[in-house]
């Protein structure tokens, strides 16, 4: 009777599901690809002259110790002005503010920065710093950076401080603290953890980021530890080698890309091993 | 914790009031100090539009409205026109979620449905690595690996099979350059999959167990369940993640830089070299000489902020409005 239906039916689910199966799959290779295109060709340039020896001209020999050290001076001075600004406005947030307008604003506005153009930032900064000081600089870079660790800092401390439960804040409360201890000794306390992978999503959002930086920081060839003067970055210097027509130039491109990779990676793998299992 | 503490060893009544006053004031330093953490949030976001307005304003009383209608870019004569980036930034998205979205659905459905347990928790991890790797890798990536094979695979055979079919020739024809617009868009599509993937799977899981069963006790398939129950009421999520991974796509710099092109024209065939706002950006910004020119690089900026602010907020407003509803179901 119906028979002819039914096997169609069930042959639409087979097809349906095995398209699914197949998206999976699309996934899964591409990540695939592109890790494996990255250690095949990133080991083979590997070598502890990367660490040791400055940017070389085309032609030559060289490392990348300066890139290495502008993107980790870089990186950590826009983690240490950012965090504290994003843990006290992610804490406004969950504990002071949580249904005031302002509160709904300045989540609303959050989230649009968590996911702007990163380029945009970089003009932003452009704007009102590289132009006023009248020169590129590793403070510009860095304030660039700061820019974009703020937001994540901010979504993760609300959403990691909304996890820790009522309960302990009335105890404490109960027992007559006020309420910036409560905040310091017991919520900030109970959420350490979640604080925490926020900072180090932060961070491996920032370690690759390039386009804010290429009209901040700028590039610089010499080992430079001035935070006032242009300053090398690993990213700038993976784009500006990538693009160039030079063989040895392309092998520390790929020799910077397997740094950056492995360190995003370790990062994010490490945030999520500490990251507190969601409530739902 | 030193409070706290403090406030064990009270006795006395004045020494409990002194910390009380001691108590109060340290609370309003902390509040006003996260207070002006959160404005400064809200100080960002307005200083980025001013000082963008600011500095595309040589450009906006220059060309006018003209300069997002005019595709000429001509660095040498100074006539600006921003027509062929926002083409390309437009162009390189829109093909990017027409792979993205039912990819990522499929994703999704495959990670509710069909995944034994077991492997569901890494495999979602590895689909998350996608948009952990950061864009320049996917530039370099795309630039020395996906760009030579798609072309010496993909693009010939494409452009022989729609050689003589009409529109699709022109859409798919031109010397195979390896990069172009559509590779752009294909890497794009990778980087924004697990954003509609993640917040897709996400509101499926909030779809309540009992529609599901009682659907598969009418007898219905498990693809019948998820097209006429799971999707229609996850449908709002659904679309939010894909705006959240359209607003990713358009803002795209680096991945896109590589494997462009940056040709400032519109070209019918999908396979030409064309540019992005951000592509352009990144490109010309250090180089960009005159103040004009830099001005107009900055308009650029201005009009994909204002882009990407909306699909953003969009994305957003419906993201919400699901929160809530979840909220309130639970």
């Amino acid at each position: 009777m119906n028979k002819a239906l039914y096997i169609r039916r069930k042959l639409w689910n087979g097809f349906f599901l095995l398209l699914s199966v197949l998206a999976a799959g699309f996934g899964l290779i591409w990540l695939g690809f592109i890790l494996g295109a990255l250690f095949y060709n990133g080991f083979a340039a590997l070598s502890s002259k990367l660490f040791l020896e400055m940017t070389p001209p085309p032609g030559e020999d060289g490392g990348l110790a300066n890139a290495i050290l502008g993107s980790v001076m870089m990186s950590a001075l826009a983690v240490a002005a950012g965090t504290p600004l994003g843990l006290f406005a992610g804490t406004y947030l969950a504990e002071y503010g949580r249904y005031t307008r302002l509160a709904f604003f300045v989540r609303f506005v959050n989230d649009i920065l968590l996911s702007a153009p990163s380029i945009v930032t970089g003009l932003f900064i452009y704007e009102i710093i590289v132009v006023k000081m009248g020169h590129f600089s590793a403070w510009a870079g860095a304030a660039s950076l700061t820019v974009i660790v703020i937001p994540v800092v901010v979504r993760t401390t609300e959403n990691m401080l909304l996890l820790v439960p009522n309960g302990l804040r009335e105890a404490a409360a109960a027992l007559g603290a006020p309420q910036s201890a409560i905040i310091r000794s017991v919520t900030w306390r109970a959420a350490r953890a979640g604080i925490v992978t926020g900072v180090l999503l932060a961070i491996a959002r920032i370690s690759g980021e390039t386009a804010p930086l290429l009209f901040t920081a700028l590039n610089n060839q010499f080992w430079s530890t001035n935070a006032n003067a242009p300053m090398s970055s690993l990213p700038v210097v993976i784009f500006q080698f990538a693009m160039s027509p030079y063989e040895d130039w392309h092998r520390l491109a790929w020799a910077g890309a397997l740094l950056i990779t492995a360190t995003v990676l370790t990062l994010s793998i490490v945030a999520r091993i500490l990251q507190p299992k969601r409530s739902h | 914790m030193a409070d706290i503490a403090l406030a064990g060893q009270m006795t006395s009544i004045p020494d409990r009031a002194i910390a009380i006053r001691k108590g109060g004031a340290r609370d309003t330093r902390f509040r006003v100090l996260t207070l002006s953490a959160a404005v400064l949030v809200l100080a960002i976001f307005a200083g980025v539009m001013a000082s963008l307005i600011i500095g595309a304003l040589p450009a906006m009383r220059n060309f006018g409205w003209g300069f997002i209608y005019t595709e000429a870019w001509n660095p040498v004569t100074e006539k600006f026109g921003a027509l062929a980036s926002i083409y390309g930034t437009l162009v390189t998205s829109l093909l990017a979620m027409l792979v993205a979205v039912p990819v990522g659905i499929g994703i999704a459905i495959f990670l509710t449905e069909i995944c034994p347990r077991a492997l569901r928790r890494p495999i979602g991890i590895a689909i998350e690595l996608l948009a952990g790797i950061p864009s320049i890798i996917y530039g370099i990536w795309g630039l020395f690996i996906f760009a030579p094979w798609f072309q010496a695979h993909v693009q010939t055979a494409l452009v022989d099979t729609f050689a003589n079919v009409p529109y699709l020739q022109d859409i798919f024809g031109g010397p195979p350059y390896g990069i172009g617009i559509f590779t752009a868009a294909l890497i794009l599509s990778i980087m924004v999959l697990p954003f509609i993937s993640a917040v897709t799977r996400d509101v499926f899981e909030t779809v309540p167990p009992v529609l599901k069963e009682a659907a598969y006790g009418l007898g219905c398939t498990t693809w019948e369940v998820m097209w006429r129950v799971v999707l229609p009421f996850a449908r709002s999520g659904v679309v939010g993640g894909a705006m959240l991974a359209l607003g990713r796509a358009l803002g795209e710099t680096m991945a896109v830089t590589f494997v462009i092109g940056n040709a400032h024209h519109i070209k019918q065939s999908v396979f030409a070299p064309g540019t992005t706002i951000s592509a352009t950006i990144a490109n010309e910004f250090t180089e960009a000489v005159g103040d004009l020119y830099l001005s107009s690089l900055i308009e650029m900026g201005l009009i994909l902020f204002f882009i990407t602010f909306i699909v953003l907020a969009s994305a957003q407003l419906m993201l919400r409005a699901l929160e809530r509803r979840a909220g309130s179901a639970s």
